[in-house]
């Protein structure tokens, strides 16, 4: 009888007839989600970091090129003569007074100094013939000048943007490879309780029923994984928003609702992954 | 009732039939006992009465469930009213007894208290209310044949099938198996028993089905 005693179940598993907390690691799956979600948090950051750079990038490559015309030019003339250069989509003459109002902060209000007339040219498309359209402004008007900053400028805002992009690709990358994740998890949780489930099924218990125990588990497991994973997060988000602070000229808006939603995204796309994986699994039954 | 009509059962479409040309009926509130020797399609044709398999080809009807053309999601329902003890006890063993004998109603979606209740109800009657907690390996063989049995009947199943339920008892417990099956008889379950035991069958004399090869001897 001592040794029934010794045999006694420790608790009541009624709510765990299929024996789930033992067949599937409570420790592996969160370890592996809390890693894939410290990557989507760090991805999603990136992709919010990468746009705010496009975005304040691209204001500065508004004006792609800035024209200073020799003394005496008509202002008028030249615009026109530069709009028809290829490539220019448009030439807008700058007043003196919105010159005077850039100068400001840095000589004060010198409404006496000269200040050169100067055209903003915004360009068609930033193809390889903005390198040359400097050359044919020259020979257009012999004696100008002309500041190209916005052509590279707006190329790093198209790279910020393609950055973007990577890195909302990266996201749905790790989404998939957490899915594929779980799902090999479910079936190794299948391989090790086949034997119930059949008993189950044999008893009446339906696919639906089957699946959820299964799903409810491993979403559990991944919800905590993705918990851990945010909270592991959280600091490093912090610090990059710090990083970006100079480089955007105001702090960095972090994704913090994407990531206290973090969790409850890793439990449910657990949860279906797994539900689908059981329920495929169980059409083999008769 | 249970209705076979020309059933043949292979477990792959270029296996030789487990069962072949089946024709036979069990009764509704029927005892039978199902006899042959080792490989005569015994435990083949538990194993479509109880569902885990489909016919190859026939028709099955169980319990007004033309079961070779009815939809997967048709069968649960029917599977829990159809009680089965297995030769090998199939008890779960990491669950304790009760909880094993608690498993087909918490299946039919009893509610936690009564379920709890008819399971215990159902280990005193086959005396083993003193060992509700036990995990099944502590039982004897004998034990957990008759825990299987509780599993079995807890759900007060129209049908109840048994594969070789003594097989692995002593004459004692054999005895007392039977008596606990018969009692399910008495309360209305058709009861369909397989078994090796010429004794055991003359002990309690009843309907008797014969197979050998997959086909049916005699039915009387």
């Amino acid at each position: 009888m001592a040794e029934r005693t010794a045999l006694r179940a420790p608790r009541p598993r009624g709510r765990d007839p299929l024996g789930l907390r033992r067949a599937i690691a409570d420790r592996l799956l969160p370890g592996l989600v809390a890693a894939m979600a410290l990557l989507a948090a760090l991805a999603m950051a990136g992709a919010v970091a990468a746009g705010a750079m496009a975005e304040r990038w691209q204001g500065g490559a508004a004006a792609a090129m800035l024209v200073q015309l020799p003394a005496g030019t008509a202002l008028a003339p030249a615009a026109a003569m530069l709009a028809a250069l290829p490539g220019v989509a448009e030439a807008t003459p700058l007043d003196r007074e919105h010159l005077a109002s850039l100068l400001r902060p840095w000589l004060g209000d010198a409404t006496n100094l000269p200040i050169p007339a100067m055209i903003e040219l915004r360009l068609a498309r930033l193809g390889p013939e903005a390198a040359s359209l400097p050359a044919a402004i020259i020979a257009a008007l012999p004696g100008a000048r002309v500041e190209a900053h916005g052509v590279w400028v707006a190329r790093l805002s198209a790279l910020a943007r393609s950055l973007q992009g990577l890195a909302w690709l990266v996201l749905a990358l790790v989404a998939g490879v957490a899915a594929a994740m779980v799902a090999v998890a479910t079936r190794a949780g299948i391989a090790a309780r086949r034997a119930t489930i059949t008993i189950l099924h044999d008893m009446g218990a339906t696919d639906g029923a089957i699946a959820r125990r299964f799903a409810a588990r491993i979403g559990w497991l991944a919800g905590a994984g993705g918990l851990l994973g945010a909270a592991l997060a959280a600091p490093l988000l912090w610090l990059l928003g710090g990083l970006a602070a100079p480089l955007l000229g105001a702090a960095l808006t972090m994704p913090w609702p994407g990531l206290v939603a973090l969790p409850l995204l890793a439990g449910g796309i657990a949860w279906a992954t797994a539900l689908a994986t059981v329920r495929l699994w169980l059409r083999q039954l008769p | 009732m249970v209705r076979l009509e020309d059933v043949t059962l292979r477990y792959r479409p270029d296996a030789a039939a487990a069962l072949a040309g089946l024709s036979c009926a069990f009764p509704a509130g029927g005892f039978t006992w199902l006899m042959g020797p080792s490989g005569a399609g015994k435990s083949s044709l538990l194993k479509l009465l109880h569902l885990a398999v489909r016919p190859s080809a026939g028709r099955l009807d169980v319990l007004g469930t033309a079961v070779h053309a009815a939809r997967r999601q048709d069968l649960p329902g029917l599977r829990r009213r159809i009680g089965v003890v297995f030769q090998d006890f199939r008890l779960l063993p990491h669950l304790d007894v009760l909880e094993n004998v608690a498993l087909p109603l918490r299946i039919a979606g009893r509610g936690e208290k009564q379920l709890l209740a008819d399971a215990t109800e159902m280990l005193r009657w086959v005396g083993l209310g003193d060992l509700m907690r036990a995990r099944p390996e502590a039982l004897s063989g004998g034990e957990q044949q008759r825990v299987a049995l509780a599993r079995a009947v807890v759900a007060r199943p129209a049908l109840l099938l048994a594969d070789e339920p003594t097989s692995n008892l002593d004459e004692q417990q054999a005895r007392r198996v039977v008596a606990l099956l018969r009692e399910m008889h008495r309360l209305g379950s058709t009861v369909i028993i397989a078994t090796h035991n010429e004794a055991l069958t003359q002990e309690h004399p009843a309907a008797t089905l014969r197979l050998a090869g997959g086909r049916l001897v005699s039915h009387g």
